[in-house]
């Protein structure tokens, strides 16, 4: 059957693990999106620079002080994490009461100023990061290389991590009463401020992990994230933000229709995710996963 | 006469008056974004719909003209039509899908969709890619009877143009329509209990906003000459925002002062590369946190509280 369209297996599944992996990404990014616009009200434009800030504190971290991409993995989302915690003290808690516009535009406008300064000071060319998994098993249909098949592993386990986190443990439990009802979490005695920008926090360190499993696949540069929060967007617009397994499933299957794309017909493979979106909005405004408000 | 009749004749004199003191072919390109700007205030400031992918009309439409004047070889009158045109049906197309979506999905959509624009004129054949429409030939309008190949004629075209886009868009802010929009954006529900289709006022704002746009854009095309991804670019979808921000939102010079800043600004810092991202970023959030009116706005705002005390 695949000789008769003219498309080898190993095209085919290469493409597909292809998909698969920039699946993960999409739904370690929504997934995140969703996290932080739950509590606080604002769509994080800053997510992809954020995301680019972890693939570069990686690259940082081996360069100067020689840290493995092992530590990097855990240290570059604590540091990015607490950046964001700063910015979140200091600038976006002030916009919580105003329009959804206002915070889409402040961190539109952080995302310009972390983006240009990473341009300025280190180019838009980018750099290699060495892959931390050599080698790759030959498994007859295709070849797989170990360090892609642990990034798919990583990110659905990350993923399926925070779900627990958020629907099964009493962590969570706050953090969706205080997503339904602030004020009367707040009367139970819990400090909602701080889970507040607790929740950023990770939720920037979700984005920032993303971008260190992305470093030895993509090269390391100022811009990996301005158009990967674009499609992210679509995304998050295609599996509404209800639900938690609703945007781990809409990422990997978005990523996996895009790879599907690419052998059957390449020039769409850009702009399929949004040509799904345009569907998804005439069938069900709301989103896959979404309940209309 | 009234303060704001004084201000519009001084306007207006300064207008007629500024090619002699300053680069005609600056002045244009302002122009044409005070336009689009004014445009996009339109949705945004009245309606309260938050498109952040204006340009997509911008640059298509500066590729419909390219194409209209350049490879068919029609007069510019015709290139700007198709630009309108042009520019209307994608907002049609885009806009009855997006206003299925409130609020700030709102805006990822449209983001979404001018995105999906610009990857399709990476591919396109007619936008020649990476290299864009380049030479647009300058034919003269009114059948042959108007050269502009000259800047400064070109100039007063460009401001009656200007002058045109702006009287519409006066006059649909200030119509029955431009009031219920208003009542749309204040309160939805309410203003469909009254019986108006909010949805049908809504992409018809939206649809006004992407002809207007698409007026802008081939302009700016017939100015320069030229049609590139740029035109189509987020990043010029997030400059017209920042604009219209600078200026005041829902304030009707707002777009225009905001446009002639941000065009300055990146006049004086073009050597500065990357810099002038990090500025503009720092303007939006100095604005968000600091100065939401804009520089209009606050100013009106400003007047007001002075005017009880004499």
């Amino acid at each position: 059957m695949f000789e008769l369209l003219g498309i080898s297996p190993p095209a085919l599944f290469g493409q597909l693990l292809l998909g698969l992996i920039n699946g993960a990404f999409y739904a370690m990014l929504s997934l995140g999106l969703a996290v932080i616009f739950g509590m606080l009200n604002v769509i994080n434009f800053t997510h992809g620079a954020q995301y680019m800030m972890g693939a570069f504190a990686a690259w940082l971290l081996l360069g100067m002080l020689d840290v493995p991409f092992w530590a990097a993995l855990v240290l570059a989302p604590i540091i990015v994490g607490l950046i964001g915690v700063v910015l979140e003290r200091l600038l976006l808690k002030r916009i919580y009461h105003l329009d959804h516009l206002y915070g889409f535009l402040l961190t539109f406008g952080l995302a310009l100023v972390i983006e240009g300064m990473f341009q300025w000071k280190w180019g838009s060319s980018g750099a290699p990061y060495p892959s931390p998994i050599a080698g790759g098993w030959n498994l007859g249909f295709m070849y797989l290389p170990k360090y892609r098949g642990f990034v798919v592993v990583a990110a659905l386990a990350i993923c399926l991590i925070t779900w627990y986190a958020i629907e099964r443990t009493r962590l969570g439990a706050y953090l969706r009463a205080a997503t339904e009802n602030p004020t009367l979490v707040r009367a139970f005695g819990i400090n909602v401020p701080r889970l507040i920008t607790i929740t950023y926090g990770v939720g920037v360190g979700l984005a920032a992990m993303a971008g260190v499993l992305a470093a030895p696949i993509q090269q390391v540069s100022a811009l990996m994230g301005t158009n990967l929060v674009l499609v992210v967007f679509a995304v998050v617009v295609i599996g509404g933000m209800g639900s938690i397994m609703g945007s781990i499933v809409t990422g990997f299957s978005l990523g996996l229709i895009e790879g599907l794309t690419k052998v059957f017909y390449p020039p769409a493979s850009n702009t399929v995710i949004f040509v799904v979106m345009a569907l998804v909005l005439l069938v069900k405004p709301a989103g896959l996963f979404g309940q209309t408000k | 006469m009234s303060t704001r009749n004084i201000a519009l004749f001084v306007a207006l004199v300064l207008a007629l008056v500024a090619p002699f003191v300053a680069y005609p072919v600056f002045l244009m390109t302002a122009l044409c974004f005070a336009l689009f700007a004014g445009a996009f205030n339109l949705l945004l400031g009245y309606a309260g719909l938050m498109s952040f992918g204006h340009a997509m009309f911008f640059g298509m439409a500066a590729y419909f003209f390219g194409h209209v004047v350049k490879a068919w070889g029609l007069p510019p009158e015709l290139g700007l039509l198709a630009g309108v045109l042009g520019g209307a049906a994608l907002g049609l197309v885009t806009g009855a899908l997006a206003i299925r979506r409130q609020g700030i999905y709102f805006a990822m959509i449209t983001l979404a969709f001018a995105q999906m624009i610009y990857f399709l004129c990476v591919q396109m054949p007619f936008t020649h890619g990476e290299d864009g429409l380049q030479g647009i030939p300058r034919r003269a309008l009114l059948g042959g009877l108007l050269p502009i190949t000259s800047d400064f004629t070109l100039y007063y075209v460009v401001l009656a143009i200007f002058l045109f886009g702006y009287g519409c868009i006066y006059r649909f802010i200030h119509s029955p329509f431009g009031q219920v929009l208003k009542a749309i954006r204040e309160n939805e529900p309410r203003a469909v209990s009254l019986g108006y289709e909010a949805d049908r006022y809504k992409l018809l704002a939206f649809v006004l906003s992407a002809a207007l746009s698409g007026l802008a854009g081939a302009t700016k095309a017939m100015v320069l000459q030229f049609a590139t991804l740029t035109d189509v670019s987020a990043g010029l979808s997030g400059e017209v925002v920042l604009m219209a921000l600078v200026g005041g939102l829902g304030t009707l010079s707002g777009p225009i002062v905001g446009a002639f800043i941000i065009i300055t600004m990146q006049n004086y810092l073009a050597g500065f590369g990357e810099f002038v991202l990090v500025i503009q970023g720092a303007i939006f959030v100095v604005i968000v946190m600091a100065f939401r009116k804009g520089l209009v706005g606050e100013i009106a705002a400003w007047w007001k509280a002075r005017r009880p005390k004499g």
